[in-house]
């Protein structure tokens, strides 16, 4: 079992967002399903999970099969169901969007199946038969759990070395709360450990103590799911004052712990892409009266998803488009916000300011990257901060593979699973397993 | 305005809708307030020797979510006493003279029928319904099916009941026998006025696969009961027009079985039932049903131009015809409409795994910039399954090729030596 985690956290005031399916609303809904051949919504899924059959086993109330389908694609399936944009994947390429008819609700049925097996205590795999060989898997993120498991499917044993003491990666430390909390992440790492064999490291940095090289020493092969790191600053005036944080970092200790907000009046969220609009929702969600998202670009334009954007502004946030922050003022504290008004292209408009008050900002305009940290292991490539692989997740340094968000630059959930299990499968040919 | 007044063997109603002989018509009280929706007749629960129920007594199978799309009952004939039916009977027929209120019968003797009918009769039936098709229960004790199974005893009691009886007497048959037609014939023969059919059909709707007990289930057991609802529609089709088409048989009928809307009733009248009955969507829904049903057999005589009931009822009879005078150089494909496909490619799977193998994903594979299959037009031998899968209307049709062969039919080629196309996808 996994290190519980504080039960008094800020997170907890929040409920689902989408709310769970009764057995008869899920059975509803799966019999609406129209059960595609060649289904687009699998093509869309980066696990590629068999919808339609998953669907089909609920419509007949084979839940029990419905979340082995599931699983056996993607062992983070419940964790999926939660926190993919379903609405550009597998719900977006529903083929009755095409009719004008609502969109089978597959997240809903996939939450719905996982849950129950969760509840049941199903188990659907077992370890295969010991190889001898060993793998060592640098963070405990959803990229390494799931190549963990795939892993010990095949026999291999298994160690996860991970810095922080909580395990999950950024499913318990950053998922928007009202999609997932940090507890259910603790319990899906419990059951993908469950299958045995996977030894779990946690306060341990590899590439300090040990090292690469003696990680390397220890184990056949190597599987690097190390995931982003710090929050990226904006290096202007003022930005050391206190109220400002990164946003990956707020958002961690608000899902691990309480984060102070009394007498908060005003929120800025600078940036534009999801983990932005989480932290406005998230912001909103906890009592901030007045919450504004600080985008430089234009509102049509923000990189993160619409129906986030929309979720957001249900909730009463405020928007600044084409602004950008110059500085930070106040006396020790945060007091104001300097901001300089941006043209369509983004350019600077000389001469125009907005200044707004604000006690709180959170930047979200990135994280920095940690391919750097690799960069002195011969063999191994890094572009733009990305470890580089081929498609199979294998990096130019023999038995070293990655996946996840150091791979692909900061993906998602589902995309992390699916190049964890694809680096497993390529670890285990490497490791001389046969049908793989 | 359509008229959409029946006469049925000369049972008039105001329209050719009926509560069948069932629960839904097991009182005054109900068929009272089925004639107040707007139902035109009646055909009142079987009267007989009151009988003794069991619970529970219906069941009912399910599909993909739909409730109860077939319907099964060990229910038996009445268990009221037949004065309190009767009193009800002319309470009713004194309420609505003008609605057709027909009792259904079913007793053993020659004086137990002589009796009941003297007694129906009295009470104001518009007509007499022998229950010769219950499958379950009566059956066992010699009545029910188990006349309409047997040619010579359903034309002996059909006698009797018209030589008894001054209002018109229909025999309800029963579906659970190989050829309808002997036993319509039958029912013509003892002097019958009309037919109605069909009754239910033998079946066991389904297993309670943890008690490992057939249901409805009695305590421990189980019985065979009589099938109805929805999915009985094609066998009830079908057995009403064998008996429209047969030149020998000349009866009215009134068409019972999976009767759910309009568009069923207007296809039991165009293969020659002059009036409909109606038992489980009532059961299912209630009598208010028959608003839609007036409404929407109006509409569809209006659009067809049927100002009577009698312009409509058998004008699908000629087209049932037997399979060796189908034209087989009648060559059809499917055409796809690419702007309604919605790439679902059910219809792909359906050709590939159930048909002929000629429908296929786009080429490029579905990674390519469309989904929408190609049919390969050389195979497709028109089966038509592509269009019955498709969950878009009118997107797939099926097609008519000019092939240059004249018709002909199994029958012509083998007495004339008419010409035949090629054979497709036969290899």
């Amino acid at each position: 079992m996994s290190k519980p985690i504080a039960t008094d956290r800020s997170e907890s005031v929040f409920s689902d967002y989408k709310k769970e399916y009764t057995p008869h609303q899920a059975f509803v809904e799966a019999n609406r399903c129209l059960y595609c051949s060649d289904a687009p919504c699998t093509q869309a899924c980066p696990t590629h999970i068999d919808v339609p059959e998953f669907i089909r086993k609920i419509a007949t109330r084979n839940d029990r099969g419905a979340a082995r389908t599931i699983f056996d694609a993607n062992i983070l399936g419940m964790s999926c169901a939660r926190v993919c944009p379903v609405e550009v994947l597998c719900v977006g390429d529903c083929v009755y969007n095409a009719m004008g008819v609502p969109p089978i609700q597959i997240g809903k049925l996939q939450r719905y199946a996982t849950d129950r097996a969760y509840a049941e205590g199903a188990r659907f795999f077992e370890a295969g038969k010991p190889t001898g060989k060993s793998v060592g898997l640098i963070g405990a993120g959803p990229a390494s759990l799931a190549a963990a498991h795939e892993l010990r499917r095949h026999g291999h044993a298994c160690t996860i070395y991970e810095k922080r003491e909580v395990v999950g990666g950024l499913n318990t430390t950053g998922v928007a709360p009202y999609k997932m909390r940090a507890d259910r992440s603790v319990a899906e790492v419990d059951w993908v450990l469950a299958i045995g064999g996977i030894e779990v490291l946690t306060g341990v940095e590899v590439g300090r103590d040990p090292s690469f090289e003696a990680l390397e020493k220890k184990h056949d092969a190597v599987f690097v799911g190390v995931g982003l790191g710090p929050d990226t600053r904006l290096g202007v005036p003022g930005e050391d004052l206190a109220g400002i944080h990164g946003a990956v970092d707020y958002i961690e200790r608000l899902k691990l712990g309480k984060v102070p907000l009394t007498g908060v009046r005003h929120a800025l969220i600078i940036g534009g892409g999801n983990t932005a609009i989480d932290c406005v929702r998230e912001l909103r969600g906890l009592g901030v009266a007045e919450v504004t998202l600080v985008y430089r670009g234009q509102e049509a334009k923000m990189p993160g998803y619409r129906h986030e954007w929309l979720a957001a502004r249900e909730m009463g946030v405020g928007g600044l488009f084409q602004a950008v922050p110059v500085a930070f003022e106040g006396n020790g504290r945060l007091e104001r916000v300097r901001c300089a008004r941006l043209d369509e292209n983004k350019r600077p408009i000389p001469g125009e300011e907005t200044v707004v008050q604000a006690d709180l900002v959170l930047l979200a305009i990135g994280q920095s990257t940690l391919g750097e940290k690799l960069a002195g292991l011969v063999g191994i490539a890094v572009d733009k901060g990305r470890v580089v692989t081929d498609e199979h997740g294998a990096t130019g340094r023999k038995g070293w593979y990655a996946g996840g968000d150091c791979r692909n630059g900061g993906k998602e959930v589902v995309n992390a699973a699916a190049e964890g299990k694809a680096a497993a499968l390529a670890i285990h040919r490497y490791l001389g397993g046969q049908n793989a | 305005m359509p008229d959409l007044s029946s006469n049925c063997a000369g049972i008039r109603s105001p329209n050719p809708f009926w509560l069948a002989s069932a629960p839904p018509a097991n009182s005054g009280a109900q068929v009272q307030r089925a004639f107040d929706a707007g139902w035109g007749g009646a055909v009142w629960k079987t009267l007989g020797q009151p009988i003794q129920n069991v619970s529970s007594r219906f069941g009912a199978i399910n599909y993909s979510g739909t409730r109860a799309i077939g319907f099964n009952n060990i229910e038996l004939i009445t268990d009221r006493p037949l004065e309190v039916n009767f009193r009800e009977i002319y309470e009713t027929k004194k309420k609505y003279p003008k609605h057709a209120v027909v009792v259904s019968l079913m007793v053993e003797s020659r004086e137990e029928w002589q009796d009941i009918i003297k007694r129906s009769i009295d009470a104001g039936a518009d007509g007499l319904e022998l229950n010769f098709g219950c499958p379950h229960g009566m059956c066992e004790r010699g009545m029910g099916s188990a006349v309409g199974q047997e040619p010579r005893v359903n034309e002996r009691i059909t006698a009797w009941a018209v030589e008894f009886s001054s209002v018109p007497v229909l025999v309800k048959l029963t579906p659970n026998v190989s050829d309808i037609l002997p036993h319509g014939l039958a029912a013509q023969r003892g002097g019958a006025h009309g037919v109605s059919l069909i009754n239910t059909i033998k079946s066991i709707i389904s297993v309670d696969i943890d008690r490992f007990v057939p249901e409805p289930r009695v305590g421990a057991l189980s019985t065979n009961g009589g099938y109805c609802g929805a999915a009985v529609k094609p066998i009830a089709l079908h057995m009403v027009a064998s008996l429209a088409r047969s030149p020998d048989f000349r009866l009215p009928i009134s068409g019972i079985g999976g009767i759910t809307n309009w568009r069923d009733a207007v296809e039991f009248l165009l293969l020659g039932s002059s009036s409909v009955q109606v038992c489980t969507e009532v059961m299912l829904k209630g009598y208010r049903i028959v608003e839609d049903m007036i409404e929407g057999l109006e509409e569809y005589m209006r659009s067809h131009g049927f100002e009577t009931l009698d312009q409509m009822v058998g004008k699908a009879v000629p087209a049932y015809s037997e399979w060796g005078d189908l034209d087989l150089n009648y060559e059809t494909i499917a055409k796809i409409d690419d702007q309604k496909c919605i790439g679902c490619q059910l219809c792909v799977v359906a050709c590939h795994d159930g048909a002929h193998q000629c429908l296929h994903p786009p080429k490029g594979g579905n990674g390519g910039a469309t989904r929408v299959p190609v049919v390969d037009e050389s195979e497709c031998v028109g089966c038509n399954l592509c269009k019955i899968v498709c969950p878009v209307p009118d997107c797939i049709s099926m097609e008519q090729v000019a092939n240059g062969f004249s018709p002909a039919t199994w029958n012509q080629h083998m007495t004339e030596g008419a010409k035949l196309r090629p054979k497709k996808g036969a290899h």
